[in-house]
């Protein structure tokens, strides 16, 4: 071992290389930092080599994580060295040592940039570095010109101008204002000319950094880009020493699929002809070889020619190539393939028309799931969690319950978690649901965080379907001996409201509940405790007439905790026990639990915010975006006259969150007069904790529903007190006092692609739609649901259909009752083809106040239309047959909105226009074939083709066909209005009785052929519509 | 996209080599270190080479006694990283001449010359073992 030049920092570092233990080394080091700060004191004495010398013992000191709180300006007073050895310590000292922040560094600005602008192209580079590491804004501002000229001079050899970029880079992350984009793209077209690797390494750092802040303005770049790569790929003129295992600068080949990546599109077509040769050369030629390092770094290239082409999401053929790699991928035993393998199948998922394929590997992901080593187990839960959907969900859900028994414990939150929300967004069925959590709870009761038993009684207390089953179960784990307390309180909880459905069951009667739950009450903590007070009093209260003997059991208790030391506990015992002794009326304060207003779910809230901080999983977090949950509320089921459409997930969900304030506002005041206010919270935390535990000891009204009623408030601008006060409000005020709570317009858009969801709401009522569809016959439902607890009055629906349509209304009540959902059936003919769209005229009372609306209805076109696939030998005949004018009609349309063909594609579907890929060889063509469906054409083929136009998205070429020159005609112009901006009116329109004239704000349905633009006014609207 | 830093840590968690890219203050750092020494060091050789920390990546290696940490963002190309740290290997080999814990021990300071020309803030700069080295060279020959 040779030693180093200076025997002092030798010496000192096998002194504490030879301490025994902490405490020695400790000492040792104290020792020398004395010894040190002597020296410096005493500077005169001092040569530069001692100097250094000591910088570099500080230096190690350092690094073994000890305070080194003084000699910063000795070791900064070396950058002002003469020679070089004592300036490189300087340099490379300080840049360890002090932050960008540091006042010291402002001393050697000077001196720094002396270096830089100096003839000495060592010194420069040392500056360069320090400033590339450590510089901060002051540097910035008198360095990045200096830094610039070098970067671009021709003068400078690259040793110097590879450091420049990265020190530019560094001054631009600091400001970015020091690089001027209008001239700089320029600068950088010609900079990724260069030759020399080792420049263009450090030069693409910058240009991913800047092309990463703005792409659009180094668009120029970005054929350069692709010109290295291909250098790359073929290994044209690139040097022995820059090959790694026979593959050129992996690095480089690496940075620069990077930095494509920033580029939306590659547009010309020679450009990203060459690019997709290359990275067709990089998926199929890269093979497995036994050596080590070359098959690394091959994978590493590989892997970012398949994000890139991922991000580019162009060609067909070769995504399908990407994802068997993948698949390849997460099969092999060489755990970093697999783990990247996970880790990029994840990121694919961003690609909807993958998932299928993904699906298909659901088995391999599972197997890695229990893979010995956590980071790939983690990278499978993650892809598992993206890629469920309803049709793997129970599998899914089920494995990683399985898992969790086993999982370590730096998972099992994280997975009980995704576990719970898995299980909320897809659940076929809810009583799956509530198997799901409580077998949670059992399983990890200490992973189980409270957000997720509120959630399942939240459900269960808004399905009332649910409630008996649920009841059921938790009566189940109540007989397991060991129950985690959240077990208990799930339990006791869901039993305190629904026992009594169960009554008839062996084991269920009042008494063997209370009895069951008793049991627990010794052993568990004070929040738990009062929730079991609260189950009593409901026990009593369901138990009528009452059994003495429980009430005196129960009575027993609350006398008992009368006087436990926790106020909450205490005050709880001491009203129910006044309360129970009020008799009957007991059961009118002790009612059951009204619903909980539907709300984005605390779980998806929790899990998007965890990912703040986590890893990137940018796919899981939006589809989590994309995707609310599933899991609506059902409501007022027994109000629902007959039969139940679909699923129960599909139906509308309701009430919300506003109505329900008032309800909780009126119902303190009507029912818990006798009541005294109390503290609803035991634990002050989370709103959902004021839901679930306030009202259950019925008083004010809990945290969350108070910000509601500011908003029920201001809706209703007209009252000038709370909602106490609406009956005051006069026939006068009603006008626009009653807004709807949606985007009207945005709703009707969106029913006209789906066929279920919400057509109109307000504070009073909420209309929803569930829509099928059969040939020219279109069966809808309306559901009109009450949100309140006083019934809708003098209610009213007419149906204006338009002339190419036949619709029949059922019978719709004339009252509908507080909570109460109503369902009507309009049923459809559709008798040819016509844009012209359908409107129900709507009308209410609550209270004073009438509202009337019109409402276009999402019978429109596309709903007839049925895709079919046809072969190409099928379709072109039928093709060339439909020639000219007016069966087959073409059009040059602009203003498209800008969309991808994909997108496109997805467009299409949704208006039910089967594309049929691989029809038209140019990719850039779209076709279609759908049938359309009438009375009087029956089922019509129609065949759509759009040329669009990879340069101007906003433009393209649409050709339809089919049999009838009306239909042609209006499907071109529906498929038209689809395609361009469509104006998304962001006020709903303001619902006046009768036509009167209404102030601004009608959306302008493109779908309403016949409104122009000039029209404001519903009424005239209506009457042109008619 | 970047290197956040790189650790040399020997099996006995001690630190060998330490450049950060990005400030961290003493504790900070102290923390960092034990936590991640304590993860990637309890781990088998037949697990994969990526270990996820907080909200980065540490990408290692493990060459005899010494390990080889280097924390990157999520969006790093994490075998690119594995090779570089071979890279830094085989440079050093090239210079002392089959490296071991000891040289880079006691020549702390031609460790940090070389990472300096091989990462500026976070990014790669030189591939090149002859250009990584020149620097190295020219000093001991003025020397």
């Amino acid at each position: 071992m040779a030693l180093s030049g200076m025997r002092g920092l030798s010496v000192f570092i096998s002194d504490v290389r030879n301490c025994q233990n902490k405490e020695q080394e400790r000492l040792r080091i104290d020792k020398e930092l004395g010894n040190i700060r002597t020296r410096f004191k005493n500077e005169k004495g001092l040569t530069p080599y001692e100097k250094k010398k000591y910088v570099w013992k500080m230096l190690y000191i350092y690094m073994l994580g000890y305070d080194v709180d003084f000699g910063h300006m000795e070791a900064i007073s070396l950058i002002s060295a003469p020679k070089y050895p004592e300036k490189q310590v300087g340099y490379i000292v300080t840049s360890c040592l002090l932050n960008e922040n540091h006042d010291f560094l402002r001393v050697v600005i000077n001196a720094v940039r002396n270096d830089i602008i100096g003839r000495n192209e060592t010194f420069q580079c040392l500056a360069l570095t320090m400033v590339g590491n450590i510089g901060g804004k002051e540097f910035a501002e008198s360095l990045a010109p200096d830094v610039q000229r070098l970067l671009i001079s021709s003068s400078c050899r690259p040793l110097v101008r590879k450091k420049a970029a990265l020190c530019l880079l560094r001054l631009y992350r600091k400001n970015p204002d020091v690089v001027n984009i209008d001239g700089w793209s320029d600068c950088m077209s010609q900079l990724l000319d260069e030759r020399d690797l080792g420049v263009l390494t450090s030069v693409m750092s910058l240009f991913v950094a800047l092309v990463s802040n703005n792409n659009e303005a180094y668009r120029n770049c970005l054929p350069k880009c692709v010109k290295i790569l291909e250098r790359l790929a073929r290994n044209q003129d690139i040097p022995q020493e820059y090959t790694y295992y026979g593959i050129p600068s992996p690095w480089l080949q690496v940075k620069t699929t990077k930095a494509l990546q920033y580029f939306p599109t590659v547009e010309d077509p020679n450009t990203r002809r060459a690019l997709f040769e290359v990275l067709q050369r990089i998926l199929m030629g890269t093979d497995v070889v036994k050596n080590v390092n070359k098959n690394n770094a091959s994978h590493a290239v590989l892997f970012e020619a398949l994000a890139l082409v991922m991000h580019l999401d162009a060609e067909k053929e070769m995504m399908s190539q990407c994802v068997a790699l993948l698949g390849k991928f997460i099969a092999v035993r060489e755990p970093n393939i697999r783990y990247l393998g996970l880790e990029n199948m994840t990121r694919m998922l961003l690609i909807t028309d993958v998932q299928d394929i993904i699906k298909r590997h659901q088995t391999q992901i599972l197997t890695s799931l229990k893979d010995p080593d956590i980071s790939i187990r983690r990278r499978a839960l993650d892809l598992l969690y993206g890629m469920c959907d309803v049709t793997n969900a129970k599998d899914i859900v089920e494995e990683l319950l399985q898992y969790l028994s086993t999982a370590d414990f730096a998972m099992r939150e994280e997975l009980a978690l995704k576990a719970a929300i898995l299980a909320e967004k897809f659940a076929p069925d809810l009583s799956w649901y509530v198997d799901v959590i409580l077998q949670l709870i059992d399983k990890a009761g200490d992973f189980v965080s409270d957000d997720i038993w509120y959630r399942v009684v939240q459900f269960v207390t808004n399905n009332e379907d649910l409630q008996p089953y649920a009841a059921a179960k938790a009566r189940e784990y109540l007989d397991k001996p060991a129950l985690h307390e959240t077990m208990v309180k799930v339990s006791a909880y869901i039993l305190g409201e629904y026992s009594h459905l169960l009554a008839r069951r062996p084991g269920c009667r009042p008494k063997e509940i209370f009895a069951i739950i008793n049991e627990k009450l010794p052993k568990v903590s004070k929040p738990t405790v009062a929730i079991l007070l609260s189950t009593y009093a409901k026990i009593m209260m369901h138990t009528q007439p009452p059994y003495p003997e429980l009430q005196e059991q129960i009575w027993a208790i609350f006398r008992k905790y009368e006087s436990y030391i926790d106020v909450e506990i205490q005050q709880r015992a001491v009203e129910y026990f006044v309360l129970s002794r009020k008799g009957a009326a007991l059961v009118d304060v002790l009612a059951e639990m009204p619903k909980f207003p539907e709300r984005q779910s605390a779980l998806l809230k929790k899990a998007e915010d965890a990912e703040v901080d986590t890893a990137d999983q940018s796919a899981i977090k939006l589809r989590s975006q994309q995707q609310t949950s599933n899991a609506l509320v059902v409501t007022d089921q027994q109000h629902v006259n007959g039969s139940i459409l679909g699923n129960q997930l599909g139906l509308v969900k309701m009430p919300s969150q506003k109505m329900e304030a008032s309800t909780h506002n009126q119902g303190l005041t009507k029912e818990n007069g006798a009541v005294s206010k109390v503290d609803p919270e035991p634990t002050p935390s989370a709103d959902l904790l004021g839901d679930l535990l306030g009202p259950l000891a019925m008083e004010g009204p809990p945290a969350a529903p108070v910000s509601g009623e500011k908003n029920m408030i201001s809706a209703l601008e007209a009252t000038p007190d709370a909602a106490g006060a609406l009956a005051l409000a006069t026939v006068g005020d009603q006008s626009n006092s009653v807004q709807p709570i949606v985007n009207i317009a945005e709703r009707f858009h969106a029913l006209c692609l789906q066929d279920s969801g919400v057509l109109y709401e307000d504070p009073y009522i909420q209309i929803g739609i569930k829509a099928e569809w059969r040939a020219h016959h279109g069966h809808l439902v309306l559901f009109l649901g009450n949100k309140n607890t006083s019934p809708l009055l003098s209610v009213r629906a007419l149906i204006l259909p338009p002339s190419h349509l036949k619709m029949e209304l059922s019978l719709v009540p004339e009252t509908i009752p507080p909570r109460a959902q109503v369902q009507c059936l309009l049923e459809v003919v559709n008798l040819r083809a016509s844009r012209d769209v359908a409107v129900l005229d709507f009308l209410y009372k609550f209270g004073t106040a009438v509202v009337s609306v019109k409402l276009q209805l999402p019978a429109v076109l596309n709903k007839f239309l049925r895709p079919i696939s046809v072969s190409a030998e099928e379709f072109f005949p039928q093709w060339n047959s439909l020639s000219g004018p007016p069966l087959k009609l073409q059009e040059v349309v602009r203003g498209v909105k800008p969309m991808s063909l994909l997108e496109m594609a997805n467009l299409f579907a949704s208006l039910h226009l089967g594309v049929i890929p691989g029809l038209d060889t140019n990719p850039n063509n779209l076709v279609s074939c759908t049938g359309f469906y009438s009375e009087g054409t029956r089922a019509m083929l129609c065949l759509i083709r759009v040329e669009t136009d990879p340069s101007d998205r906003t433009q393209l070429r649409i050709t339809i066909a089919s049999g009838d020159p009306t239909l042609t005609f209006e499907l071109k112009e529906f498929i038209k209005e689809h395609l361009v901006n469509i104006p998304m009116s962001t006020h709903a329109p303001a619902p006046a009785p009768a036509p009167a004239p209404a102030p601004a704000a009608v959306p302008l349905q493109p779908q309403s052929p016949i409104t122009p633009a000039g029209y404001t006014d519903p009424g005239v609207m209506l009457a042109g519509l008619l | 996209m970047g290197i956040r830093f790189i650790l040399l840590v020997n099996k006995q968690g001690q630190t060998r080599l330490a450049q950060y890219y990005e400030y961290l203050t003493l504790e900070e750092r102290r923390a960092l270190e034990g936590e991640i020494v304590r993860k990637c060091l309890a781990r088998t050789e037949q697990q994969c080479s990526f270990v996820e920390h907080r909200n980065y990546k540490i990408v290692y290696r493990r060459y005899a006694s010494l390990f080889f940490l280097v924390g990157v963002d999520n969006d790093e190309n994490e075998l690119a990283i594995l090779e570089f740290i071979h890279l830094l290997v085989e440079t050093m080999d090239r210079h002392f001449g089959n490296v071991c814990e000891l040289d880079i021990m006691f020549h702390l300071e031609k460790a940090h010359f070389m990472l300096e020309e091989m990462v500026v803030n976070g990014c790669i700069v030189e591939t090149s073992k002859t250009n990584i080295l020149a620097p190295i060279q020219l000093m001991d020959r003025a020397s």
